[in-house]
């Protein structure tokens, strides 16, 4: 049925479609509306079977859902930023025991400084923890995303991350298309683990391992995710099948196949570029944009088959790599190895900046005026001369404060500004 | 695509009233999408949230710069808060006040607008009155309703008791339908909007 309903709310619903059994979960800005709406739904009783835990703490959340999974049970959990950071170890934990654990991670910027806004940090941090990374371009394919995110944690023994953009998607209101029960229950079969604790059948989950066997037992971490490469598209065919619209699958390409240009990114943002490519395109700018909607796995070939006739690749990205630079640009540099094709790294929409089709434009023109040099990190709207005036405060005096109030002084914002615009 | 950017304090209701105005336009068949610009929320704070509709898929995820119409919740944010930002003339702007434009010292600039496009209604004053708490959502949504013409009167109150039920319902359909009449009152006639 087509709701106009929160992202949150709507997750919320999908998840419970799934039938999880253990929900174990601790609230933080801004994923608190979706365990929220579950926690209400198990409380009246329509998610049942299901235990929902209130945990004190992410690294409880993640290490209740990890026991409930290696009992059997279909386990979820959801959280963000600081969150995600403060269950690392248990995260680590999940992807190499093999536990086939979903978990929302409505993205958000790490402090410091604090900042509950959305970008790419959190998510960022932990693409190397053994979990599948999807990213979602809209409520609805959250929605899809999640339901998909199960049946292939579960076909694979892995754990599934499904990243939703924090405020832009999980506090934005609009249609989505909810399965029926009916229909997810077709799709995604009960629960069979790979590997249970059970008492009349007892087994070791977690035993330690020496040099002798170490590295064999790691290796199949990456083995599952090069088979998660050849599933995830075969899961988003079903899924299309059953429910009659495409969501998922390893990249999304935009009028990209005769494009020169390709802006590539990763979640809500793809949307706001398909509007500007549409925009560049009736100017008769041959441009094209390209989501990677499975982040981990890196989808390589395909990422290489997307982008190898053009001539520019623009990637934009909501985190990045102090110290080097772009972390989705390497990647895709990588993916683009051999090929004279130009690769512009840009970093936008930090800790909440909202990307505008304005400055997407002029992000553009710079790049085919040759404005922006190619292989070198550029940064969107970054107002330099905030970042040169603490600069200089650094050099001419010993004791130069602290950079987050410095700044915040220079701008004069002490309230929010009027409609969020880049300033 | 028709854009409405909604600006009020944290308790007054500015999301709820982004979230009912898409509902509104939701049941009118359009496609939606509301969305708040939050600060870290505290009651009395500014706030601002956003609401755009069309009859095409939406998939624009940037703020609201440039609004069709522009709802100001509370006028002491004039003093606070750049709320004309991005307003052409063209735009559709409401201001919940019992107070004359001019008495809150904006007839200037407002004299450079279009005058039917300009609408101030006593909204808190219709919620004490129908719905016993200062809550302005819902009058200041029939008064939309009847400015703009961007969305019926029928279906923002079908979003309210989408919402809300039993009284509480009844209540703020009462204030919208009031606001509604009084800012169709206002002009010789509803103007529609194209």
């Amino acid at each position: 049925m087509r709701s106009q309903l929160e992202g949150s709310l709507a997750v919320a619903k999908a998840v419970a479609l799934c039938r999880p059994e253990v929900i174990s979960a601790y609230p933080i800005s801004p994923q608190t509306h979706i365990v929220e709406a579950l926690s209400d739904l198990v409380r009246t009783g329509e998610l049942a079977p299901c235990e929902y835990l209130m945990v004190e703490s992410e690294f409880a959340a993640m290490s209740a859902a990890i026991g409930a999974s290696a009992t059997g049970a279909r386990a979820y959990t959801a959280t963000a930023s600081q969150g995600l950071l403060y269950m690392a170890e248990a995260l680590y934990n999940a992807s190499g025991l093999g536990l086939p654990i979903v978990m929302t991670v409505a993205n958000r910027a790490i402090g410091a400084p604090i900042n509950i806004w959305n970008d790419h940090s959190d998510a960022m941090s932990q693409r190397d923890s053994g979990w599948i990374q999807l990213y979602a371009e809209s409520n609805q394919e959250a929605v899809d995303l999640h339901i998909q995110a199960f049946r292939l944690a579960e076909e694979l023994s892995v754990p599934v991350m499904v990243c939703m953009d924090g405020f832009v998607l999980t506090h934005a209101i609009e249609p989505v298309e909810l399965p029926t029960q009916e229909q997810v229950d077709a799709f995604l079969p009960t629960f069979d683990p790979r590997q249970v604790l059970d008492p009349d059948d007892p087994v070791t989950i977690g035993a330690m391992v020496g040099p002798e066997a170490f590295a064999e037992v790691k290796y199949l971490m990456h083995a599952k995710q090069m088979q998660a490469l050849d599933l995830i598209p075969e899961i988003s065919g079903a899924f299309s099948q059953a429910f009659g619209r495409t969501s998922g699958g390893l990249v999304h390409a935009y009028r990209s196949a005769d494009a020169e240009t390709i802006v590539v990114a990763l979640g809500s943002v793809l949307g706001t570029i398909e509007e500007v490519v549409d925009e560049l395109r009736t100017e008769g700018v041959r441009i094209g944009a390209v989501g990677v909607t499975c982040f981990r796995p890196y989808p390589l070939d395909e990422i290489r088959a997307a982008l190898q006739g053009a001539k520019r690749v623009v990637v934009l990205e909501k985190a990045f790599a102090v110290g080097l630079g772009g972390i989705v640009g390497q990647n895709v540099r990588l993916a683009l190895s051999g090929l004279p094709v130009q690769v512009y790294d840009t970093v936008a929409g930090l800790g909440g900046r909202p990307i505008t089709r304005r400055t997407l434009r002029t992000l553009v023109t710079d790049v085919l005026e040759e404005r922006l040099e190619p292989d070198r990190l550029a940064f969107l709207d970054l107002d330099w001369k905030l970042v040169e005036r603490e600069l200089q405060r650094l050099s001419d005096n010993r004791r130069s404060g602290p950079h987050a109030e410095n700044i915040l002084r220079d701008v004069g914002t002490v309230a929010a500004s009027a409609h969020g615009g880049p300033r | 695509m028709f854009q409405v950017r909604i600006h009020g304090r944290g308790g007054q209701g500015v999301v709820t009233a982004a979230e009912l105005l898409s509902v509104a336009a939701f049941l009118e068949g359009k496609h939606s999408q509301a969305f708040p610009m939050f600060g870290s929320e505290r009651t009395g704070a500014p706030v601002v949230a956003f609401c755009r509709f069309s009859d095409q898929p939406i998939r624009l995820r940037e703020p609201i710069v440039e609004p069709d119409a522009l709802i100001v919740q509370d006028p002491t944010l004039l003093h606070q808060v750049d709320l004309f930002a991005g307003v052409g003339h063209e735009t559709y702007i409401l201001i919940n006040t019992s107070r004359s434009l001019e008495a809150l010292g904006i007839g200037e600039f407002l004299a450079t607008l279009q005058p039917e496009r300009v609408l101030a209604v006593p909204a808190t004053e219709l919620a004490r009155e129908h719905v016993g708490r200062p809550l302005p959502n819902a009058a200041l949504l029939g008064a939309f309703a009847a400015l703009t013409g961007a969305i019926s009167i029928d279906s923002v109150t079908a979003a309210i008791r989408d919402r809300f039920s039993g009284r509480i319902a009844d209540a703020n359909v009462t204030a919208a339908e009031a606001a509604h009449e009084l800012a169709a009152a206002r002009g010789d006639q509803v103007p529609v909007h194209a």
